[in-house]
């Protein structure tokens, strides 16, 4: 068995055994790097040296005994979002194509600290904006599933690495649908906390009243692992919630009986591929076979979210991407006449045609005597999407719906539709605006050869609840297979 | 025609905390460029800005000192525009719902005391400074020092209720006393601790529209703000009177030339596209909160005077120069507690204690209230004299060493014994009998000559009154 296939959980009874050690398994995802990356190319950097480095002393904890948890000695990948002291981080964008960051983000210090062994770090859409990996300001990720597919995006790298073997788990960020849409292209499970949960110090921020940090990993076991050593209050970042975290991966019983599933007709209706709808009824059908109770139930304005969301986020995106302006890092053209054409011409190389375009949506919707129609109305919106989820979540525990209206499409083939892709994300979106939590978890596979997920949303802080569903619907499917690759 | 000018303030006060807005570093000036920086700070990928608790004490006992409404909400705002000097890209201020509004602060004006409105207090950050360096090979070089980006400040927004020069003066000033009394910021103007813009427009004589305003920057000085806003009053009603319209602007005071000139225009003004600061949660601040914030309110300048005058019968100058610096204030005010009478204590404090600070500095200041109050004690009594006490008063400010052993150790102790001082002064007539003769001839001001000898005879121990009587005793026989 190649031990780049194993799971987060088996790997620690591995290591624990003293049946193989983290020295092997990180030669082995290295291996399996060198191997399949020039096809996927999930990564932007890899850090072969220091997690080499790393396993020896988790190898050394091991022989002692006093290992840190389950994640010492697994390898596990970043985002290129995350802040990594000393290790180039880009946001795949050529404005920081040089950027070394001096600290390490909260969630990567929590990683490190669990004795986790860091690979590298991982391509997606740049600035998280893109739901293809096509806008990476560098080069497109592949599906392992089929690479003239895309990954998914923006944590498509994420996605692609751990669908590929080439990482044991990863963390990404969603801010409209960023862990679960491509972990359902690429057959993984990817989840989003609710916001506020995991602490945003030292990722690089897209819209902040959205992004949240998340695991993707093979199983719903192994995110509970990566998600319980992330969560948690930060004094460094004023939004991240004072409430306790739950050992999430010893209350995995898959025991849901008599609860109850709510299903938004809102999210099986025009748009939504007949395939994908079909797996997804199918994942629900399991879930009755648990012995859960499926509810029908009703989000209107979830049809408002998509044009909420493409306010709010470009909007937080103008103003938090303003300082990439070339005067402290960054990219700076060298020969400007003056100060106004230094910032246009160092932003305009800078930042790629996505960015530059969210970035003059948002500017505009801002602007004196725009503000009331675009972002205050867009505020009021998301107060109603909030409220009919409070509403819907009185009535049931968790929602399901489909995680993306489609599996993976092929390459190019929506760079030329803005709106098409944005679309991709219609089912993710209402999920970030509300604030509260979901994961995606694969539930089959199209014709065509490509995996679909299934999407279980909770209330906030409803993690516990949502990852013990996501666990029974698991143990129901069976394991599933891995991409051809 | 008359006209009437209306003027209205922004005060921006940089509060004295140790560390930040947002972030741990610290707000010393004077170090290297740079030094006191961290990633947030320098607007790093990435960061997230924690409320410095502080701040928003500071912040709240100022409202509470100006009248005005404590927000149980508040909220953060960005406020975006580009400029090297500002890391994120954007400010963190406040917009919307500022933690203070609706007060109000009276202020002294020819013929008594004008209550002038504040519209709003709200906390914001500071940016950091450019440094422009010419020379050498970087002729064109700017280089940008971050040592005072994200330093807490306060702006004060007043009513236009200010309706001259002298106004606006007297207003910044008690704004300015208020701010040093409560401690919170060291209101030094030129360092720009404190700085101000203001909005001013004229309209005739009791009209009841506002003409179109201007608005003033770079007034570093209560000098220069006074200068700036006679120069503008005159220069808007000479365009008015010349049939011309005031043009809504931004204009910059000129202090080498005394001018305010045109720095943009209303078309060129910026959008700065506010919107509610994500990475903060609303502010909220409980009944709690407010009632610490105003136990830790001092007694104000104003009240101070007013208290000075009346409870201690002193004169208003007195009262004025004591409160000048509330350090001397309190000193003044532990010397009275002392057991000083506080006419006496006020003349010392006024006279000796504010010369030797001013000339020695105020570090070097070694005595206490209570020698002070000893001293004072000794020339009532009449056991030093007043000019034995100054240098009393010099060598303790120095030293801090006991009253009564430095009067030992220089043998200053006024010598009172009748005896002894007929002795002198029988020796001084004896060997100035013309100057007895001239006396006792009805030239009375030659007294003081003896009185002086006398003096001198006793290295200016003995006791000036007693000397006068033994004279006029001795010269009557």
């Amino acid at each position: 068995m190649d031990l780049y296939r194993l799971t987060i959980h088996d790997l620690h009874e591995e290591l624990r055994e003293g049946r193989v050690t983290s020295n092997q398994i990180t030669e082995s995802v290295f291996d399996r790097i060198a191997e399949v990356d020039g096809r996927v190319r999930a990564y932007l950097t890899l850090t072969k040296e220091a997690a080499l480095e790393a396993a020896a002393r988790s190898d050394e904890r091991y022989r002692r005994g006093d290992f840190l948890g389950p994640l010492d000695g697994i390898p596990i990948a970043l985002k290129d979002i995350f802040l990594t002291e000393g290790i180039r981080t880009t946001c795949a964008s050529k404005v920081l194509e040089n950027f070394i960051p001096p600290y390490d983000g909260t969630p990567v210090v929590r990683l490190k600290e669990a004795g986790a062994v860091i690979t590298g770090k991982l391509n997606m859409d740049e600035f998280a904006m893109g739901s293809s990996n096509e806008n990476s300001g560098f080069f497109p990720t592949h599906n392992p599933w089929n690479t003239q597919y895309v990954p998914g995006g923006s944590s498509g790298g994420s996605a692609a690495s751990v669908a590929a073997g080439e990482a044991i788990g990863a963390l990404g960020t969603d801010t409209g649908g960023s862990i679960r849409q491509p972990a359902s292209h690429c057959g993984v499970v990817g989840m989003k906390p609710t916001y506020g949960r995991v602490s945003r110090y030292g990722i690089i921020a897209f819209a902040s009243s959205l992004d949240q940090v998340g695991p993707l990993a093979r199983t719903v076991t192994d995110c509970s692992i990566l998600l319980r050593t992330i969560a948690g209050h930060d004094p460094a970042d004023s939004t991240s919630a004072e409430v306790p975290v739950p050992d999430y991966p010893s209350l995995l019983d898959g025991k849901v009986e008599g609860m109850k599933v709510g299903l938004p007709e809102e999210y099986f209706s025009e748009g939504l591929d007949p395939e994908v709808e079909r797996l997804v009824r199918e994942a629900a059908h399991a879930l009755e076979r648990r012995g859960m109770k499926m509810v029908p139930v009703s989000l209107p304005s979830s049809r408002y979210a998509v044009a909420t969301y493409y306010i709010i986020a470009p909007a937080e995106a103008s103003s938090n991407l303003a300082r990439y302006d070339g005067v402290r890092y960054g990219v700076r053209v060298p020969d400007a006449e003056s100060l106004m054409e230094m910032y246009k011409r160092s932003r305009s190389r800078g930042f790629g045609a996505e960015v530059q375009r969210r970035i003059m949506l948002g500017t505009f919707a801002l602007s004196a005597g725009y503000y009331d129609a675009y972002y205050g109305k867009a505020q009021k919106i998301r107060t109603l999407i909030r409220r009919e989820m409070d509403e819907a979540f009185s009535k049931v525990d968790v929602l399901l719906a489909p995680t993306a209206p489609t599996a993976a499409f092929p390459i190019g083939e929506k760079m030329d539709d803005p709106l098409q892709m944005y679309m991709s994300d219609v089912y993710t979106i209402p999920v970030n605006i509300a604030g509260v939590a979901a994961i995606s978890v694969p539930c089959g596979i199209t014709p065509d050869g490509l995996p679909v997920g299934v999407q279980l949303i909770s209330p906030p802080f409803g993690e516990e609840v949502l990852l013990n569903v996501a666990f029974a619907y698991e143990q129901e499917r069976g394991t599933f297979p891995n991409c051809p690759l | 025609m008359d006209y009437t000018a209306v003027i209205g303030l922004e005060v921006h006060a940089q509060l004295r905390t140790k560390s930040k807005l947002f972030c741990g570093c610290s707000t010393e000036f004077g170090g290297s460029p740079n030094r006191n920086t961290c990633p947030v700070c320098l607007g790093m990928p990435g960061v997230l800005p924690v409320l410095n608790r502080r701040v928003v004490e500071y912040t709240v006992m100022m409202g509470l000192a100006t009248h005005c409404r404590i927000a149980e909400e508040s909220v953060f705002a960005r406020k975006n525009y580009f400029y090297p000097d500002l890391p994120k890209g954007y400010q963190i201020s406040q917009y919307e719902k500022p933690v203070c509004e609706d007060g109000w602060i009276e202020v002294p004006v020819r013929g008594g005391v004008k209550r002038i409105g504040i519209t709003r207090i709200h906390m914001e950050e500071d940016a950091g400074k450019l440094v422009h360096e010419s020379g050498f090979d970087m002729s064109r070089a700017s280089f940008v020092d971050f040592n005072r980006a994200c330093v807490p400040l306060i702006e004060i927004v007043s009513e236009p209720d200010i309706r001259s020069p002298e106004e606006a003066r007297s207003y910044m000033q008690t704004l300015r006393d208020i701010v040093v009394y409560l401690g919170i910021c060291d209101g030094n103007m030129e360092e720009g601790s404190l700085r101000c813009d203001a909005n001013i427009s004229v309209m005739p004589k009791g009209a009841d529209t506002f003409g179109t305003r201007t608005e003033i920057k770079n007034m570093n000085s209560f000098r220069f703000l006074h200068q700036a806003l006679e120069y503008e009053i005159d220069r808007q009603i000479e365009v008015v009177e010349g049939g011309g319209r005031v043009v809504q602007e931004t204009r910059l005071f000129d202090s080498d030339r005394g001018v305010t000139v045109s720095m943009r225009g209303k078309e060129e003004a910026h959008d700065y596209r506010y919107f509610p600061e994500p990475d903060l949660v609303p502010l909220r601040i409980d009944g709690d909160w407010i009632s610490r914030a105003r136990e830790n309110i001092p007694e104000l300048r104003s009240e101070k005077i007013h208290r000075y005058i009346t409870d201690l019968d002193l004169p208003a100058y007195d009262a004025e120069v004591l409160t000048g610096d509330r350090a001397i204030a309190d000193f003044f005010e532990a010397v009275v507690e002392a057991g000083a009478h506080p006419k006496a204590a006020s003349n010392w404090v006024m006279g000796e204690f504010i010369r030797l600070v001013k000339d020695r500095g105020p570090e070097a200041g070694r005595i206490s209230p209570v020698q002070v109050a000893r001293i004072i004690a000794l020339v009532d009594s009449q056991t030093i004299s007043t000019s034995a006490a100054k240098e009393v008063f010099e060598e303790i400010f120095e030293t801090g060493r006991d009253p009564e052993r430095v009067i030992e150790e220089k043998g200053l102790t006024q010598v009172s014994d009748e005896g002894a001082l007929r002795e002198e002064v029988r020796k001084v007539l004896e060997d100035h009998p013309d100057e007895a003769a001239q006396f006792r001839a009805g030239k009375e001001k030659i007294l003081g000559f003896l009185v002086g000898r006398v003096m001198k005879a006793t290295k200016g121990k003995a006791n000036p009154k007693m000397v006068n009587e033994i004279l006029r005793d001795l010269l009557s026989k």
